[in-house]
């Protein structure tokens, strides 16, 4: 395609200059460095956490228990898909779950003037696409910090969805959503999870093997230094913000239609969750590295360590402790280790 | 005349056999240097010669590997900044350690605010009547409540050295420190110099200017390659040899110019306009040709470039490009035209260093390979080793990371990244700064080269031998304006240097 | 600065005595629409409202300062302030200020562990507050096992503090008064506080000055985590109940404060008053809708739009344009610049 102009530029060099050496284009493969990256750990950690549930729980290897477990995480999974690509670029979400909220609103309120169950995921999508656009325009028309823009917009995001239901919900959602929410491919993957993991290999497509993919960890790196190489920044950043938002949308649709109904405190406390996944999946809060296999991997952890709790009867409110010493000691793991040997 | 036996006094600092190394590059070797109280001392290198090193280690960021320091005749080792400053060696930066946000009474203070009172708290009225009985001693009009962040940059080279005075310093280490300095504010320095000198205060004066040098050290000390080679009076000496000192070989060879064919004008800007930055900017660069921008640090010639490259705002003016008049909003739109700007900071604007070499080199012309990657990879790293090869840049292997490399190397890959867009017209922004002289000379020749492959060149430096010796022309920008613009033959050290001083008669700048 | 800029634009200039004059003019709008709100029982009222969400914003304010940023004073507020509950209720006999004291001395430990691994591991901020955010919510309930104290379990002076009347004034008022002249002092005239501004300004250059940044950041969550103690403690005791749930959210609406006073989240700027009129303002806003009549449901919605609004507001004082270059005397023939 436009491989011609790329050629011609090797070509246009007039003097035939016979270098000393050559450059290797990669070092041989090292199994030590494979072993130090952190989706190895993590993949580690999975088994190792597998494998006691196995021991531990009689129930947990069962594969109809275990899709269900899925239920759990596919919703979160699929907005920490574009948050991970907004923590690669250096900004951060934290109003997706007022997003969600809103979406969900937006649908009960679409859905009770008569609108027809196929339009209910497109409302879901344009309004969080909407909402996305909101804090990605206020993030690159001003310059502002997207932690406090998105302080900002939870409050407007929730509440508007609270001045719309007021002490109500909505019901009766139709079956669509109902089997979009609960239902089964085959009788036994949940259709959610599906849905998750194409979105995962969509993302991974386009985060690791695109030229999109390329700029967005070249932003992450040096947003300054991107723009100098004529990266439209800004565009980018705006984009990420609404897909952020639309794969919101995606979630409430999903999410309401499992759990049949939207009450003001739908979807509470599900940004830290989903930013926890993003930082334990390896993506770091300085921006420019992680990957979606590590996300996944972290979700995927985190899914069966919650799936092992609710078998064990524990309540859910171990599991933020469980997810929050997770979180501490995989940041603070590799820094003590370094820590020894770092000379200022 | 007669000859009077003054007998010297004991040096105030002493620094022998000092040996630095950083991963395998040997900065200073065997490196010597001896500065008595109330004396001036001018540390002479080029880039990469080993001042700064040298300066660094002196102020305690670094541990010299080997060597002594002796402070009053006693042996002194350093392993912080603040152990330096306590003993009293402090250092004048370019870029000042200055809080913004801070007032700059509280900045000549900060860490150490004298307190009263019990429970105690910060004086902030000795502070400031301190603060101001500096600046009445400097002779300097300066308001201690202003903020940092509204002073000019000779106002918050005049607090640092109020913050050195306020420390009692014996050692006062200047780098560069008329960079952006009008002349009336450069004229200030030398008056507070002067008084320094008179308290008995040892300065160590870092400086590339010659006239300024003459003008206001009594000695010098030579750096070249990190070792050092002579140290005298300036009184004994001229200019011309302290320039083979400084660089070991007649200047003419470093720089290879290639006789080529000048074509036809290829780029031509007219009245380019900035509310702030420029005013009225118009000059042609030919095809072929290589254009030397010169001119003071803050005079306006990176903001021009950028502004061509399409990453100002506001710019109003036409740009036309063989004639055709083009329209450049951003980075894109130029690169599209064939302009390529390579720019000065090479950590910030110029390269992604966690990234490899490969991502660097073709970050911009990925829309030109492609849309999946993946598949294009033997494409994209043949693109990539091309220009590394090409460079001859020195790395392992094309994915390791651009922070492991040196310097020169680094200034290599973000060169091969702007080559690899296939430009007609690259804009290098004092592009051999701070690397070392191996290196600088091969990116000379290159630059040769690429003229003589028919790329037309604009060299933005503030070195004053790297202009004159590579340009076919020299435009000095002063202030946001273009003061002149010489030819070769009329450019000399001394119309070139009072262009870009502001002043008119070329006989001002010479030294007294 | 002139003389002759003195006056009421300067006066406008300062971002604080704005925003104070902000509130004033709030208070009288509400009180155009319905007196009552400002009769001094209301208003007092009001002042006692704000003074938990006021001694929070003060120290998070020292947090922002340093370019950090706190997520976990709401969950240590709610452990700490259950932590008190429970010792009160079980030894009812112990001393109203032994279990201050226990509850302040939790705070600081849970602040502390963030101090560590943000001074010393240097870890980011938000990235370890959002974990101990987590885990010290959860320890809630496992201390609790659940389930609520409620006010007949605790003892009498326990819960009357708060509320209980020193000379016509609420003690929690008095506290926050106590409080907001301790943080002054300390962001003014103590070391330790310059030492913050310096590391949120320039933190290379306040290594290099010799300030050690790793000891002050320890500290400063510390006094965040204590101030979380102290208010977990209040919390609990004037609305007499202490569940895991409590304060859910909080943070948000104490950084919300803080970005409302003028704090900058790049960190190197901030002041008490701000910290203390950002607080004052959203607990008007708080304490207004409900005597405007508007729906309790505007309430998030409104608070979203007025951080929003006082976002972009801080954000033009900041404006990074592009350096003056050309000289300003071209337009003004005079004689070229001088240090003055």
């Amino acid at each position: 395609m436009n491989s011609s102009t790329a050629t011609a530029a090797i070509d246009s060099t007039g003097s035939a200059k016979t270098s000393r050496y050559t450059i290797v284009d990669r070092p041989a493969f090292k199994l030590k460095s494979l072993l130090g990256r952190w989706e190895t750990l993590l993949a580690l950690l999975f088994v190792v956490v597998f494998i006691i549930n196995s021991i531990v729980l009689p129930n947990f290897l069962d594969l109809y228990n275990l899709a269900d477990g899925t239920f759990n995480f596919s919703e979160k999974a699929l907005i920490a898909l574009p948050m991970a690509l907004l923590i690669i670029c250096r900004e951060i979400d934290i109003s997706v779950a007022g997003i969600l909220a809103l979406c969900s609103v937006a649908m009960g309120l679409a859905h009770a003037h008569g609108m027809p169950p196929h339009g209910l995921v497109v409302v879901a999508l344009a309004t969080g696409t909407v909402c996305g656009w909101l804090n990605g325009f206020l993030v690159t028309r001003f310059a502002l910090p997207s932690i406090v823009v998105t302080i900002g917009t939870v409050s407007l995001f929730r509440g508007l969805a609270s001045v719309v239901l007021g002490d109500q919900a909505f019901t009766g959602y139709p079956k669509l959503m109902v089997d979009w929410g609960q239902g089964y491919f085959f009788g036994i993957i949940p259709r959610e999870f599906v849905v998750l993991l194409v979105f995962a290999g969509v993302f991974a497509v386009i985060l690791h093997t695109t030229t999109w993919g390329r700029r967005i960890y070249a932003i992450g790196n040096n947003p300054v230094a991107a723009r100098f190489s004529g990266i439209s920044v800004d565009r980018y950043r705006l984009v990420l913000f609404m897909i952020t938002g639309a794969m919101a949308g995606l979630a409430a649709f999903l999410l309401t239609g499992r759990i049949g109904s939207t009450r003001p405190n739908i979807a509470m406390g599900w940004e830290l969750e989903i930013i926890t996944m993003v930082i334990l999946g390896g993506v770091s809060i300085a921006g420019g590295a992680g990957t979606i296999g590590g996300v996944m991997l972290a979700v995927m952890t985190l899914g069966i360590v919650t799936y092992g709790l609710a078998l064990a009867n524990i309540p859910g409110i171990i599991m933020t402790i469980v997810v929050g010493i997770l979180l501490l000691i995989t940041i603070a793991l590799p820094r003590l280790m370094r820590g020894k040997k770092t000379a200022k | 005349m007669l000859v009077t036996q003054v007998p010297t006094p004991p040096p105030v600092l002493q620094l022998s056999g000092i040996c630095k190394r950083f991963s395998g590059v040997i900065a200073l070797n065997d490196v010597a240097l001896t500065i008595r109280a109330g004396e001036v001392m001018a540390l002479i290198g080029e880039n990469g010669a080993g001042k700064s090193t040298l300066v660094k280690t002196l102020t305690g960021i670094y541990q010299p590997d080997g060597g002594t320091i002796h402070l009053g005749g006693q042996a002194v080792k350093f392993t912080s900044p603040q152990e330096a400053m306590r003993a009293g060696i402090t250092a004048v930066h370019q870029e000042t350690v200055m809080f913004d946000e801070l007032t700059v009474a509280e900045n000549i203070y900060i860490g150490r605010q004298p307190t009263k009172g019990f429970p105690p708290r910060i004086d902030w009225e000795l502070i400031e009547s301190e603060a101001e009985k500096l600046f009445a001693r400097l002779e300097v009009n300066l308001p201690v409540r202003a903020r940092v962040k509204d002073l000019s940059v000779a106002q918050r080279h005049f607090v640092e050295i109020a913050r050195a005075l306020s420390q009692d310093a014996r050692v006062v280490i200047m780098d560069e420190p008329t960079a952006s300095l009008s002349q009336r504010e450069i004229h200030e320095l030398y008056r507070i110099i002067g008084q320094l000198r008179a308290a008995g205060t040892a300065v160590i004066f870092i400086s590339h200017k010659f006239d300024e040098i003459f003008t206001v050290a009594d000695r010098y000390t030579v750096l070249r390659d990190g070792c050092f080679v002579a140290e005298g009076a300036l009184c004994d000496i001229t200019e011309t040899d302290l320039v083979s000192l400084m660089v070991g070989r007649a200047i003419h060879q470093t720089f290879p110019k290639l006789d080529v064919d000048i074509g036809t004008p290829l780029l031509e800007v007219e009245s380019l306009c900035h509310p702030t930055e420029f005013d009225q900017v118009s000059f042609t660069l030919r095809q072929a040709e290589i254009v030397g921008f010169y001119g003071l640090v803050g005079a306006g010639r990176s903001e021009v470039m950028q502004a061509l490259f399409g990453l100002s705002s506001n710019v109003t003016g036409t740009i036309k490009l063989n004639g055709q008049a083009i329209t450049i909003n951003s980075p894109n739109d130029a690169i599209a035209h064939g302009i390529a700007y390579v720019p000065e900071d090479r950590q910030h604007q110029g390269a992604h260093l966690s990234l490899p070499i490969l991502h660097n080199i073709t970050l911009p012309i990925l829309s030109r390979i492609g849309f999946f990657l993946r598949g294009r990879r033997l494409q994209e790293n043949a693109i990539a080793r091309h220009f590394s090869e090409q460079l001859e840049l020195k790395c392992s292997y094309l994915t390791q990371n651009v922070s492991e490399l040196s310097g020169g190397n680094q200034q290599k890959v973000v060169l091969g990244k702007w080559l690899a867009t296939n430009p007609k017209v690259i804009i290098l922004d004092e592009p051999t700064k701070g690397i070392d002289i191996g290196s600088k000379a091969a990116v000379h020749r290159f630059i040769s080269e690429l003229v003589g492959r028919g790329l037309s060149v604009i060299l933005v430096s503030s070195e004053l031998p790297e202009v004159l010796g590579m340009a076919d022309r020299v435009v000095v920008m002063h202030q946001g304006h273009i003061k002149k613009v010489f030819a070769r033959a009329q450019a000399t050290p001394e119309n070139v240097v009072a262009a870009a001083s502001g002043s008119e008669l070329p006989s001002e700048e010479a030294a007294a | 600065m002139s003389q002759a800029n003195q006056g009421i634009k300067a006066i406008f200039k300062q971002r604080e005595a704005l925003l104070a004059v902000l509130v004033v003019v709030m208070i009288g709008l509400v009180g155009l629409r319905a007196p009552v709100f400002v009769s001094p029982t209301s208003l007092a009222n009001l002042l006692t409202d704000s003074t938990l969400l006021v001694m929070l914003a003060l120290t998070q304010m020292f947090v922002i300062v340093t370019r950090g940023i706190d997520l976990s004073v709401a969950s240590n507020l709610a452990l700490s302030g259950m932590m008190a509950a429970l010792l009160a209720s079980k030894h009812p006999e112990l001393p109203l200020a032994v279990v201050l004291l226990v509850a302040v001395a939790i705070g600081l430990l849970l602040g502390l562990i963030n101090g560590w691994m943000i001074g010393y591991l240097e870890l980011p901020p938000i990235v370890v507050t959002l974990g101990t955010m987590s885990v010290y919510r959860g320890l809630v309930f496992v201390l609790s096992g659940g389930a609520w104290v409620s006010s007949h379990q605790m003892p009498a002076d326990f819960v009357a503090f708060p509320l209980g009347r020193l000379l016509g004034i609420t003690h929690l008022v008095w506290i926050a008064a106590i409080v907001i002249a301790l943080m002054w002092y300390l962001a003014r005239y103590t070391r330790f506080g310059r030492d913050l501004y310096a590391i949120g300004n320039e933190p290379a250059s306040a290594r290099y000055v010799g300030i050690d940044s790793a000891r002050r950041l320890f500290w400063t969550y510390g006094l965040s985590g204590a101030m979380a103690g102290l208010c977990g403690y209040l919390w609990v005791a004037r609305y007499a109940v202490a569940y895991t749930e409590i304060a859910y959210g909080f943070e948000f609406t104490v950084i919300a404060a803080c970005v409302i006073g003028g704090i900058s989240i790049a960190g190197g700027s901030g002041t008490v008053a701000g910290a203390v009129l950002g607080s004052l303002f959203l607990a008007v806003i708080n304490n207004a809708l409900p005597i405007m009549k508007v729906s309790p449901f505007w309430q998030s919605a409104l608070t979203g739009i007025i951080i929003l609004t006082a976002v972009l507001i801080n954000a033009r004082g900041n404006s990074k344009g592009s350096r003056q270059i050309l000289p300003l005397h071209l337009v003004n023939p005079s004689s070229s610049r001088s240090a003055a």
